[in-house]
């Protein structure tokens, strides 16, 4: 930038001053105006009003499992077997890949027995998110007669992840067991999601 | 470009890449030292300001199409949802709405501005011409956007403006109505022509983007006009872009920022209007529409004459006539302030136009219609008549000898002469 | 050059008035609707925010009486707990949802059936669709009243001069039937019986329960389901306006300092 001659030191440090400072608001300006162009992309007001959903398990028998839709989630429900909550019981803790319970009703560090994996007093009923933890697809096992893998709980078909009958990860990529959503029995075969 | 940069690469790899692909050499040459007349006032910090309304409407823009429905079931709720439950969504919306509006005052003075100082005459025809076809798009994406909210303006708008086309039923019978047929996508307008509307409102801001990047391009080669209307010719006539022009186009930004932020945040729906909050009713329209204020003018024309189809072409000749201002005018001079007696047709012109644009808002009836139809015949007469026959016979005032002598006297004028 | 310049100057400068004058001249202003009641209300002017206590009178009015007819579809129960609103409390929002029967389903048998509502629920319609709403309002249709203060000239002006201006009609003035004079709607012909009368609903506070206090409590519950998002606007505003008032001082600053000794006969 070029200054004349006749400009005095005093001059040209009293504009800098200025200039600088109005290079930070010219700043602030900017930066403030990022904020709102990228929070608008986050879950709207309508999406964080928390849905519930309620299910009623009055016609399921032990053996069967059903998946239900909540928050645009599939979650799996599975009556299981006093052979599969055996199995369930049977696995030491240092044998899973992941050892905890990843029960949002418990305390985060909660260990991933069978008992804190399935329903506070009801350990016949698992309830989960059905996603496999490695890349987000749906694990088969819930349908009858679909693959349910080497542990008799859930395969996923995308990279080869094994649950065992606690939904528990016991091989492949996947890194924590699945998932299970705050939920509560409202009645003796009713829960509520959410 | 006809400047050549001055620009110097700082470093070795500033100059690699230099070799290969010069922008920041392009950049440096046309926006740091581009040499600017010295003597250009606050009309000239338009260009800058309007370059930013297209930013902020092509950036608000983008992300509410993340959440708008173009579908006659979803649009106008989506509009609320997005005031409503979406993040920072009624701001992001509110400054989009006002912001065209603020798009419009700055092209208008801008305008204005090219045709006080006879920004159009030679080298500068092109320049003016791209001008005039970004107007032409501005409205016509302007008229799209604002027909997405689908209220009940919206819709009749959309209604009103598509069916311009089917004036030409008068020319060639079934022309018209099949063109209008095509627009809507249907008997009437409905899903298929919102849809449409979108996908076009999506494109055009881009469309206008490129044709400025022309306009600039072409302003770039004989350089900016300015105030006393003559060519730079010596050294001291100009000043570097930067730091001179790029302080003062920012300042003049941050003050129309104020007016910018004063609506979105104390009176976003002021110049809007409440019927647009009554969702689109295909059965009944509503008792008095008018278009948004930046279209009043146009429409006042239309209005003015009571044929169809020359009404049309009433409507779309003000626009067009735009493109022939460099040939209309016989002037030799280029700036009004040195042309005593056009100035007065020319503010006489800025009062017509402000009286056809509250003209467009009353109703067609009494007085309204005598006057616009006098507002219109000037309109016309302002082009068609006033810019040949003035411009020939008219006796110019003194130009100065330089914009030197123009903005720091004879004396200094004379120095910079000697040494030249 | 300085001659013109300021004559160019003093030019624009009425330019710029009269584009203004035209911009203060809104395109609604020929509409010459009736004359309105014009109120000083808690939310206007640019420091305006909402009178909770209003609001949830206002609530109150709408839910015992405007609800019976007038759907409001953009609203949520939700939206009675949000800041910048009446700001019911959790549980209160919680009970004002339940005591609503929401439709929801189909169950596993493919049925349709009721439950109490949730603070994520709509607000119930009172009809399913517009033509029931009309079947039961002798032909003429209830419209959505969520964004009403936005959607009429005057906004909460019209409400409340709409809901204070039944009379007797003139007596040269020939009504058709079924309909009612009202001074303050367009052609003063309109199908709503008066909805209101002193008395007609319960206030929890101690305000006087007049229908003039009704028609202003709910014309201010209307602006702000018309407008949620008032407060915020007003509060954002402020900040934003003084930040850009020093901001355009200091570019002024900067603009002289720059273009010192640039301008004026100083070579």
């Amino acid at each position: 930038m070029s200054t004349s001659i006749t400009e005095d030191d005093e001059d040209v440090s009293r504009r800098d001053v200025i200039l600088i400072t109005a290079g930070g608001f010219a700043g602030v300006l900017g930066v403030a105006s990022i904020w709102p162009l990228l929070d608008q992309m986050n879950p709207d007001s309508s999406a964080q009003a928390l849905a519930t959903t309620e299910v009623d398990l009055s016609h399921m028998e032990r053996g069967q499992a059903i998946t239900v839709m909540w928050r645009g989630k599939p979650i799996f429900i599975r009556y299981r077997t006093d052979d599969e909550v055996a199995a369930g019981k049977d696995v030491p803790l240092s044998e899973l890949p992941d050892k905890v319970a990843r029960n949002a009703n418990l305390p985060d560090d909660a260990p991933a027995t069978d008992e804190n994996r399935a329903a506070e007093g009801k350990e016949p009923w698992l309830v989960m998110i059905g996603i496999c933890t490695h890349l987000g697809c749906i694990p088969d096992g819930q349908a009858p007669g679909s693959n349910k893998g080497e542990f008799g709980g859930w395969f996923c078909p995308c990279h080869g992840s094994q649950y065992d009958t606690a939904g528990r990860i016991r091989k492949g990529p996947a890194p924590e067991n699945m998932a299970i959503p705050p939920y509560a029995f409202t009645g003796d075969t009713k829960i509520k999601i959410g | 470009m006809a400047h050549q940069s001055t620009y110097q690469p700082s470093s070795k790899l500033g100059a690699w890449f230099d070799e290969r692909l010069p922008i920041p050499r392009m950049v440096h040459g046309q926006f740091i030292d581009f040499p600017t007349p010295r003597n250009l006032n606050y009309w000239w910090t338009f260009g800058g300001i309007l370059v930013f309304c297209l930013a902020v409407q092509i950036v608000t823009g983008i992300v509410l199409a993340m959440h708008y429905v173009a579908s006659p079931d979803h649009a106008f709720n989506s509009v609320e949802a997005i005031m409503r439950d979406v993040n920072w969504g009624w701001f992001l919306r509110y400054t989009h709405a006002v912001g065209a509006s603020m798009f419009f005052i700055a092209v208008y003075i801008h305008a204005f501005r090219g045709l006080y100082y006879g920004s159009y005459k030679a080298p500068r025809e092109v320049l003016w011409m791209l001008g005039v076809l970004i107007l032409l798009l501005m409205i016509t994406t302007a008229f799209m956007g604002y027909s997405l909210v689908w209220g009940q303006m919206s819709f009749w708008a959309v209604t009103v403006i598509t069916n311009l086309f089917s004036s030409l039923d008068m020319l060639v019978p079934g022309l018209g109505t099949t063109l209008v047929q095509w627009i809507w996508g249907g008997y009437a307008v409905g899903g298929p022509t919102l849809n449409r509307l979108f996908a076009l409102h999506y494109l055009l801001p881009f469309v206008i983007a490129g044709v400025v990047l022309l306009h600039i391009w072409a302003l770039h080669i004989p350089g900016n006009g300015n105030p006393a209307g003559i060519d730079v010719r010596l050294k001291s006539d100009s000043l570097p872009f930067h730091p001179y022009y790029t302080i003062k186009d920012g300042f003049a930004l941050v003050v129309f920022l104020l007016l910018f932020a004063g609506f979105v945040f104390y009176a976003p729906n002021y110049l809007g209007h409440p019927d647009n909050y009554v969702p689109a009713n295909p059965l009944q329209t509503p008792p008095h529409i008018v278009p948004e204020w930046y279209f009043l003018p146009f429409y006042a024309i239309l209005r003015a004459i009571p044929n169809k189809l020359i009404g049309v072409a009433a409507l779309f000749g003000a626009i067009a006539i735009l493109f022939f201002v460099p040939w209309l005018d016989r002037s030799k001079v280029r700036s009004t302030t040195y042309r005593p007696v056009f100035k007065w047709f020319f503010w006489l012109f800025v009062a017509d136009c402000l009286m056809l644009g509250y003209l467009g808002s009353q109703m067609p009836e009494g007085i309204y219609v005598l006057l616009s139809r006098l507002g219109a015949i000037y309109y016309f007469a302002f082009f068609l008549v006033v810019m040949p026959v003035v411009g020939m016979f008219e006796k110019p005032k003194q130009l100065p000898g330089s914009i030197t002598e123009a903005v720091l006297g004879k004396e200094a004028a004379a120095k910079a002469e000697a040494s030249a | 050059m300085s001659f013109s310049m300021t004559r160019m100057r003093a030019a624009g400068l009425a330019a710029a008035l009269g584009l203004a004058a035209v911009l203060a001249v809104p395109a609604q202003a020929a509409e010459h609707g009736p004359e309105l009641k014009e109120l000083d209300w808690s939310f206007s002017g640019p420091f305006g925010m909402y009178d909770r206590a209003q609001l949830q009178r206002g609530y109150q009015v709408y839910k015992t009486i405007c609800a019976n007819c007038h759907s409001m579809n953009l609203m949520s129960y939700r939206n009675l707990g949000e800041p910048g609103g009446p700001e019911f409390s959790e549980g209160d929002v919680k009970t004002l949802a339940s005591q609503a029967q929401v439709t929801d389903g189909p169950n596993d048998q493919g049925d349709m059936f009721k439950r109490p509502g949730r603070p994520s629920d709509r607000f119930v319609a009172p009809f399913a669709n517009p033509q029931m709403a009309r079947a039961a309002n002798g032909g003429a249709l209830p419209p959505d009243l969520s964004v009403m203060a936005k959607a009429r000239e005057g906004g909460p002006d019209y409400i409340y001069s709409l809901l204070t201006g039944y009379g007797e009609k003139p007596d040269d003035m020939q009504m058709a039937p079924g309909m009612h004079y009202n001074e303050a709607f367009p052609g003063h012909q309109i199908a709503m019986l008066p909805p209101l009368a002193d008395g007609v609903v319960p206030y929890t506070d101690d305000t006087p329960k007049t229908l003039d206090n009704y028609a202003k409590d709910v014309a201010a519950f209307l602006m702000w389901t018309a407008e949620p998002k008032l407060e915020e606007r007003h509060k954002l505003g402020t900040r934003v306006m003084v930040f850009l008032f020093v901001f355009a001082i200091i570019m002024y600053l900067a603009k002289k300092a720059v273009w010192k000794g640039k301008h004026h006969k100083a070579i």
